[in-house]
């Protein structure tokens, strides 16, 4: 008979560029999209995350069924020309899905290696995807147990301790241009985690003021007054570059926002001081003919990668540990996931109800004084028939074939009642 | 005299190597102790060339700026010096690496030309020969800083607009303080390079009858002043920078050295004196 299988399909940073992963990248929430996922004949659990560098769809796919060419359809319909979808598309079953999970989640496989911020994003898309019901039991333990394995490779490891992000690597820029930041300006376009730090980071380096701007003026205010700057509208942009010396734009904007030609007489103005334009946002913010002005530097999230290489090595040292941790764990939920079947649950229940019986025989028995050897037999078979009468409600409930689609829930179900341990206890 | 004055020389050279190899292994290997070193050999070197040129003034009993091999010695200590100045007042990473180089480079030029000593010339024995000759190789000495500076930048520029980040990113220093460099520089080179002309001019009045004869010296050493001119005026007044300022060092830097040697081997003129 054959098994569920677990099934990966994603495409990241390393395997798509830019200008392809700005087509897939959800605009429209995750909602939408989750709910077209679902709605796959033959798709039993399904999860889904979309960052900057990657979207990535996990799927439980019911025996037999084969879905990939529907996730290609899913995940590139009419954005990407047919036949480039092979070399973009990664697609991981089972084990190997299991530790690509873990290595996102542990932070592996980000574009900084160890930074903090995937594992956020990886609980937001659970979040969803389980309030709309989309994970059963089988991805809920997978997705907890990646977080799980993510805090473990934090704390037993040195890789997030080397604190190199997006904005570690904005901050080392700017200095390569600027010398000091002390009198250096900074204007924030748009919200967002990253954009937010990189801001923080540069403040830390004695950045002298933040101006923050938003395409609505009050949640600008909010992030001005956090960052004891001041906030200005979407349109004051072109003005505010005339005074500013970094710009990190990061909104959700569909299209660019800054073109060269908005810039050029802005660097008249600005008497050729260097600009540094940082742009994390996909789809693109910034128009990347800007870098060919002169003083102007434009770089994007994957630019920034490189001079994340730079300072790579010592953390592969740490990343060799923290893949060794996520074999370990793959190990374990391949343990757990066995155990999930049907019969192996019925083992463990039958398992577990004679050790107890043996153990208060073994208890009450030799208390008992003068019992003959066949009264102490017929006790034996009582104890032995109570547990069988217990378990055969439980047990045909979880032999019932009927609806097949629960027999996981089921076998979850009973576990955790019966407190079958798994690897954990 | 001339043989101490010729191991002086000898002595100068190797300092100046020693230096400009300790400097080429901090660039490589980064190690604080080294650069330290190099520098005390730098300020050795300086000494010795300063102890030199006081040799020849010793032996001929007039500046010793008129021969090719003076010439060019003086312009490397006037180098060494606009550097050990700077380099006194604040710190741009790596900069001696490259300046320590072109001294060197300067000093083995210096060396593989004839160092004889000759009676001055009568059109030179004027009062005006040291200042004159010297203001301007001090000049010479600012703008070849100006032109290392710029070349560095250039460098650096390229890494961070195509963001392949080689060897030099980590190695070199930060694009304002590059063009801070530039900038400084610049100011004190045309300053001097000023006071050359006018004091070049003064003198050929004294001496010809005429402030300016259109003399070929003459003539390049207006153009390299009027490619510094634009320079700083652009500076100042649009605010050139950044590459731009970079590629006009340099290209400042070849109308000087053609200026110093181009004119007096290729066009001759009044002013082709050190052969």
């Amino acid at each position: 008979m054959p098994a569920e299988r677990i099934l990966l399909a994603g495409v990241n940073h390393k395997s798509t560029p830019l200008q392809i992963r700005e087509l897939l990248a959800l605009t429209d929430g995750y909602e939408e999209a989750l709910k077209r996922l679902a709605g796959i004949p033959g798709c039993r659990e399904c999860y889904l995350l979309s960052t900057c560098n990657r979207v990535e769809i996990l799927l439980i796919v019911e025996p037999g069924v084969r879905l990939e060419d529907e996730l290609v359809r899913f995940l590139f319909a009419g954005r990407v020309s047919a036949g480039k979808f092979n070399e973009y598309m990664y697609l991981y079953y089972d084990e190997e899905a299991v530790n690509h999970l873990f290595m996102v989640a542990a932070s592996l496989d980000s574009m900084i290696i160890g930074e903090a911020q995937i594992l956020g994003q990886l609980k937001e898309a659970y979040r969803y995807a389980s309030r709309l019901h989309c994970t059963g039991p089988l991805l809920n333990r997978l997705l907890h147990k990646s977080f799980s394995v993510a805090k473990r490779v934090r704390s037993e490891t040195g890789i997030g301790s080397s604190a190199v992000s997006i904005s570690y690597a904005a901050v080392q820029l700017a200095k390569k241009i600027f010398g000091s930041l002390q009198d250096k300006k900074v204007l924030l376009v748009g919200a967002g985690e990253m954009a937010e730090l990189a801001a923080e980071h540069l403040l830390g380096q004695g950045v002298d003021e933040v101006v923050v701007a938003n395409r609505t003026l009050s949640r600008a205010v909010d992030l001005a007054e956090r960052f004891n700057g001041k906030a200005v509208s979407l349109a004051e942009l072109v003005l505010q570059l005339e005074r500013v010396d970094i710009m990190i734009s990061s909104t959700g904007a569909s299209g660019i926002i800054l073109k060269k030609e908005d810039v050029r007489p802005v660097m008249r103005l600005r008497r050729n001081k260097p600009l540094f334009l940082i742009d994390i946002a996909v789809p693109r913010d910034l128009d990347p003919e800007l870098n060919d002005l002169e003083n102007v530097f434009v770089y994007d999230i994957d630019d920034l990668t490189s001079v994340v290489e730079l300072n790579k090595s010592e953390r592969e040292k740490e990343a060799v540990k923290a893949a060794r941790i996520v074999d370990e764990e793959v190990l374990k939920f391949q343990r757990w996931y066995k155990g999930m079947a049907v019969t192996p649950t019925i083992a463990a229940l039958q398992k577990k109800a004679r050790e107890i019986c043996r153990f208060e025989l073994d208890k009450t028995l030799p208390r008992l004084q003068g019992l003959s050897e066949k009264e102490q037999q017929s006790i034996e078979k009582m104890a032995g028939a109570i547990v069988s009468k217990m378990l055969y409600d439980p047990l045909l409930f979880l032999k019932k074939d009927s609806c097949k689609q629960d027999s996981n829930v089921k076998a979850d179900m009973l576990r955790t009642i019966f407190g079958l341990g798994d690897d954990e206890q | 005299m001339t043989q101490i004055s010729y191991l002086l020389f000898q002595t100068v050279l190797a300092a100046t190597f020693l230096s400009c190899a300790a400097y080429i292994v901090f660039f490589i290997s980064r190690k604080k102790e080294v650069r330290t070193l190099a520098r005390w050999i730098l300020t050795l070197s300086g000494i010795l060339q300063t102890c030199y040129i006081l040799s020849r003034y010793w032996m001929t009993g007039y500046a010793p700026v008129t021969s090719q091999h003076e010439t060019i010695t003086f312009f490397a200590w006037a180098s060494t010096w606009a550097y050990l100045s700077f380099r006194w007042r604040y710190t741009v990473k790596n900069f001696g690496t490259f300046v320590s180089l072109l001294i060197f480079i300067l000093l083995v030029i210096a060396a593989s030309v004839s160092r004889g000593t000759a009676p001055l010339a009568p059109a030179l024995q004027s009062p005006w020969l040291p200042i004159h000759a010297g203001v301007s190789l001090v000049a010479y000495g600012f703008l070849a800083l100006a032109f290392c500076g710029g070349l560095m930048y250039l460098l650096q520029e390229k890494e961070l607009k195509t963001k392949r980040f080689g060897y030099f990113f980590s190695r070199l220093p930060s694009l304002e303080a590059l063009d801070q460099l530039n900038s400084h520089c610049l100011t004190a080179g045309f300053l001097f390079l000023t006071l050359g002309i006018v004091t070049g001019t003064l003198w050929a009045h004294q001496a010809w009858g005429t402030y300016w004869q259109w003399d070929p010296k003459e003539t390049w050493s207006l153009i390299t002043w009027f490619i510094y001119l634009i320079q700083v005026h652009q500076r100042l007044t649009v605010g050139w920078r950044g590459k731009r300022a970079a590629v006009m060092a340099i290209l400042g830097f070849c109308a000087v050295l053609f200026t110093l040697w181009g004119v007096t081997f290729l066009l001759g003129g009044a002013h082709s004196y050190a052969r």
